[in-house]
């Protein structure tokens, strides 16, 4: 199946996908969530920036470079859980955590993840 | 509706649940009274004394926090242990048990409460252990329902298998770590039923604290992630379980760093790897949900086909790379014993030679856990019923920690938790069962469908015994809806086949059910008559196995009195008053710890075996002969050598017992100097009467421990006591360490707890000490310097005094 004739077909049944995937992304989701998706690839932008950073120049204050990569990595995921909490669809899987309640749950883990990032930045 | 006993109805559910709380905040209370209490054995029968070894190394470094503050310990450099070489003791301890007691000493200053340090360290376990049953109450409580959670913090209370680590005195660090265990657990539980960020961020934090207090840390570290890589397997994959272990892993991983014993760890040894792996794993099934909810599923194939595929690459290569680069560690040593037992004693002897190392024997399941050993199964059985998120990962711990407390004595602490919670949830169904006061109706199928439901409903309704009957009416309506569970009867049939068999009819149900009073006592009596057993048993074995402080013995006189065997410290404090405060003392790392605690005195090595060929050479010091092992003493200025002996008394954990150990440790770094064959006899025995080899008894340690032994008997057989041989008449001669300077003997009358030699009376020679003579003055070597001396004792009538000898 991987012979050199599937693969343009497949791979163009995958740019379809994702024109279709980036089609409903746009239309379906509520604004609220693009404003978290738009941090989200701002804090993916700043960790990918501060990993080639350590691998092509240098990583040599190791405990800074992993407290601000951590930090990124860190606050990419309580900011994807707090888009979960919220998203509508989810509704039904967060019985006990209202919108308002995640976003305090976020506050807090940040607070805590950046007392720590900064504890270690040295 | 019938009912084997009446409850009072005319009571309101309020005053039913308000009274339930209160019952069950006094049951607490009175479940943490008893836990401090009965670890109090150790202090009322002896007295308020730090134990063993490690915790006095804790205690010491306490001291330090407390009265110079925490910068100080923090930067703490102690020159005096592994003398030349030093400790740096901040960035090789975990720091979390003498934080805890920093804290609440000057917590308790603050209030004007002089407290002594020693008290606080002393106490700390026991009131732990209180917080213990709590976190495991709230574990429980996750589980099943508050009545499980009661009966298991009684248990853990109470278990011997926990209490064997954290008595009064017994100050280390598995007694804090248990309930830091218990309640990261709880947290994580927590956060994974309400996929709460709130939650995972305390399961962080105290994970952090796990951490900073104890090794044993990568258990949580590899526990968590195993659940979550399991949850994901079975399909079970949310977005609470997302939340969950991203909080906890992003904020828990950065936090462990913060400790400088832990360091890059988490992000470069293998052990860390699979929190990391699932981390990853996660991230990528959450982002594939994502687009598999936008996209037709046709598509969504086509490009979860390629991104696999593409994931596989990178994840492949980078895993390739960073083991070719180095970046990531292999496995240590202590965690290829835990797959291999022989693979200690292999490689590195020094992991084996620790007791607590060694694979646990069978009697001992039964003396650390008692009947919850054969409730334990039981209730992982039962946990396969629900079968929640939370029942997985009990049953996963359960298996985990089976296995590990099999293979070493120490871990038999981790897997005690898992046995009294699902112990507990196994006994309080049966309880739940057999209180229940219904009675199953037989000869009615007008109803069929909601009694059937109500039969089922005995073992999963949360009624107790205090709870009244409308509760229960409650309880039938809600479980006919949806048959949750089923009586313990319908143990093997299951959830599925009691509601297929109450739509069949009368018959298939109405065997099902507890019939009259008399089989609820026969059943409840017998429980009551197991927990009562356990009671006894965990007192019994905590008072006379777990509650030793091991610095001061203890035996019995024939009349049950009791007899204090206090040569430990009073040898150390020998050193202590007679000693220059730079001597330095060589002893078996084991009593490293405790010279420097209460001696003060620097040490060659200790009990944090750092420096493996620190601790060969002192093994090969030991266990060479008299002209090895002096060069090996005076380059390492030497002042003094310590050793235990118990064959006086029969104490059998001395030095002699141990000496195989060293042999073993100091053939692996000089294999050509020392072999292990040569202290064995010509049959392969070992021996330490006249028929030792040649070795053994030219051998430091053995000269040291036998050294005017026989003369002591007075032309009787000399009879070492522990190996039960019989000592030849002429003792051993020491040249080099020649001043006979310390022996401990108390001339107690110890009366020997075997009874053949009940009335024999001996002095108990358990500590030795011996000062390393300087170079001869002269220039002669010692053995010939010796000879002229005793020469010269000899044509005088009058014995030559001591000093005059140690100049």
């Amino acid at each position: 199946m991987a012979g050199p004739k599937s693969s343009k077909p497949a791979s163009s049944a995958t740019t379809e996908a994702v024109s279709s995937l980036w089609k409903s992304y746009t239309e379906q989701t509520p604004d609220r969530l693009k404003f978290i998706d738009a941090f989200l690839v701002f804090i993916i932008l700043s960790g990918v920036t501060q990993f080639l950073y350590c691998v092509l120049v240098t990583n040599f204050p190791f405990n800074a470079f992993l407290a601000g990569f951590s930090s990124s990595v860190g606050q990419f995921v309580l900011t994807a859980s707090l888009r979960s909490q919220v998203n509508p669809e989810n509704r039904s899987e967060f019985k006990e955590v209202s919108p308002e309640r995640a976003f305090a749950d976020f506050a807090l883990g940040s607070i805590v993840l950046h007392f720590f990032v900064y504890n270690f930045l040295g | 509706m019938t009912e084997a006993y009446p409850l009072p109805s005319h009571l309101s559910p309020a005053t039913v649940a308000n009274t339930a709380s209160l019952l069950r905040i006094v049951a607490l209370a009175l479940i943490s009274g008893a836990a401090i209490a009965s670890r109090l054995f150790a202090v009322v029968n002896f007295e308020s004394i730090i134990h063993e070894f490690d915790p006095w190394f804790n205690y010491r470094a306490t001291k330090v926090l407390a009265s110079q503050g925490f910068y100080e310990f923090w930067n703490w450099f102690d020159p005096t242990a592994w003398y030349p070489l030093g400790r740096v003791v901040g960035g090789t301890i975990y720091p979390g048990l003498m934080a805890t007691s920093g804290v609440i000493y000057n917590f308790l200053h603050a209030l004007n409460l002089p407290v002594d340090i020693r008290n606080v360290c002393v106490l700390l376990a026991p009131g732990f252990s209180a917080l213990t049953a709590w976190a495991t109450y709230m574990f429980t409580k996750e589980l099943k329902d508050e009545s499980a959670g009661l009966l298991a913090a009684a248990f853990i209370g109470i278990v011997p298998g926990y209490i064997s680590r954290s008595v009064a005195g017994s100050y280390d660090n598995e007694a804090i770590a248990i309930f830091l265990l218990m309640f990261t657990f709880f947290s994580w539980i927590k956060a994974l039923k309400q996929g709460s960020a709130f939650f995972g961020t305390i399961a962080a934090v105290f994970y952090f604290y796990m951490v900073a207090a104890w090794g044993g840390y990568v258990f949580i570290t590899n526990m968590i992630p195993l659940h979550a890589l399991v949850l994901l397997l079975m399909g079970r994959f949310t977005s609470r379980l997302y939340v969950a272990y991203s909080s906890w892993y992003a904020i828990g991983t950065l936090a462990s760093m913060q400790v400088p014993f832990v360091g890059f760890q988490p992000v470069r040894t293998s052990e860390h790897m699979a929190a990391l792996g699932v981390f990853g794993l996660l991230q990528i099934v959450a982002f594939a949900q994502l687009v598999r909810a936008h996209l037709s599923s046709k598509q969504f194939q086509n490009l979860l086909f390629v991104s696999v595929i593409a994931a596989g690459i990178l994840g492949a290569l980078g895993i390739v790379g960073a083991t070719y680069k180095g970046w990531i560690a292999p496995w240590t040593g202590r965690f290829y014993s835990l797959w291999d037992t022989g693979y200690a004693k292999k490689y590195i002897p020094i992991i084996a030679s620790v007791s607590e190392h060694q694979p646990t024997a069978w009697p001992s399941f039964f003396m650390d856990l008692h009947f919850l050993m054969f409730l334990f199964p039981a209730g992982v059985i039962l946990c396969f019923r629900e079968f929640r998120d939370e029942h997985l990962f009990v049953i996963i711990y359960s298996l985990m920690a089976s296995y590990f407390a099999g293979v070493m004595v120490r871990l038999m602490l981790t897997l005690t938790p898992v046995v009294c919670v699902s112990a507990a949830v196994a006994l309080s169904t049966l309880l739940d069962t057999y209180l229940d006061p219904k009675e199953p109706d037989t000869a009615n199928d007008s109803n069929n469908e909601s009694d059937a439901g109500t039969v089922a409903s005995n073992g999963a309704s949360t009624s107790a015994a205090t709870s009244s009957s409308k509760k229960t009416k409650k309880d039938k309506e809600k479980v006919a809806q949806a048959p949750a569970g089923g009586a313990l009867g319908n143990l093997v049939t299951g959830v599925a086949s009691s509601a297929v068999a109450a739509k069949k009819g009368e018959k298939a149900f109405a065997a099902k059910g507890i019939f009259g009073l008399d089989t609820r006592f026969a059943v409840l009596i017998n429980v009551l008559g197991m927990l009562f057993f356990f009671v006894v048993h965990s007192t019994w074995v905590t008072s006379n196995a777990y509650s030793s402080p091991s610095v001061v013995l203890a035996s019995h006189n024939p009349d049950g009195s009791q007899n204090i065997i206090d040569d430990f410290r009073e040898a150390y404090y020998w050193l202590r008053q007679n000693t220059a405060e730079t001597a330095v003392v060589m002893s078996w790392w084991d009593y490293g710890y405790q010279i420097a605690g209460m001696a003060d005195r620097p040490t060659l090595v200790d009990n944090n075996t750092w420096n493996n060929t620190h601790i060969a050479t002192v093994g090969k010091a030991m266990s060479s002969s008299e002209e090895v092992a002096y060069p090996i003493l005076r380059k390492h200025d030497v002042d003094y050598v310590l050793v235990i002996f118990g064959g006086l008394v029969g104490y059998s954990g001395d030095d002699i017992n141990k000496f195989l150990w060293m042999v073993r440790i100091a053939q692996g770094v000089w294999p050509d100097e020392i072999q292990e064959p040569n202290y064995f006899t010509a049959t392969g025995e070992y021996r330490v009467d006249d028929q030792a080899s040649h070795a053994m008894k030219n051998s430091l340690m053995y000269k040291m421990s036998y050294y005017r032994f026989a003369e002591l008997f007075g032309g009787s057989q000399a009879q070492d006591r522990v190996r039960g041989q019989i000592m030849p008449q002429t003792g051993p001669t020491l040249d080099c360490l020649g001043a006979y300077y310390f022996d401990y003997s108390s001339f107690l009358q110890v009366l020997m707890r075997f009874r053949a030699e009940e009335a024999f009376t001996s002095e108990n020679w358990i500590v030795r000490i011996y000062e390393v003579k300087k170079e001869d003055l002269l220039g002669r070597d010692l053995k010939s310097a010796n000879a002229f001396e005793q020469g010269k004792k000899r044509k005088r009538t009058k014995p030559l005094s001591r000093r005059k000898a140690i100049v």
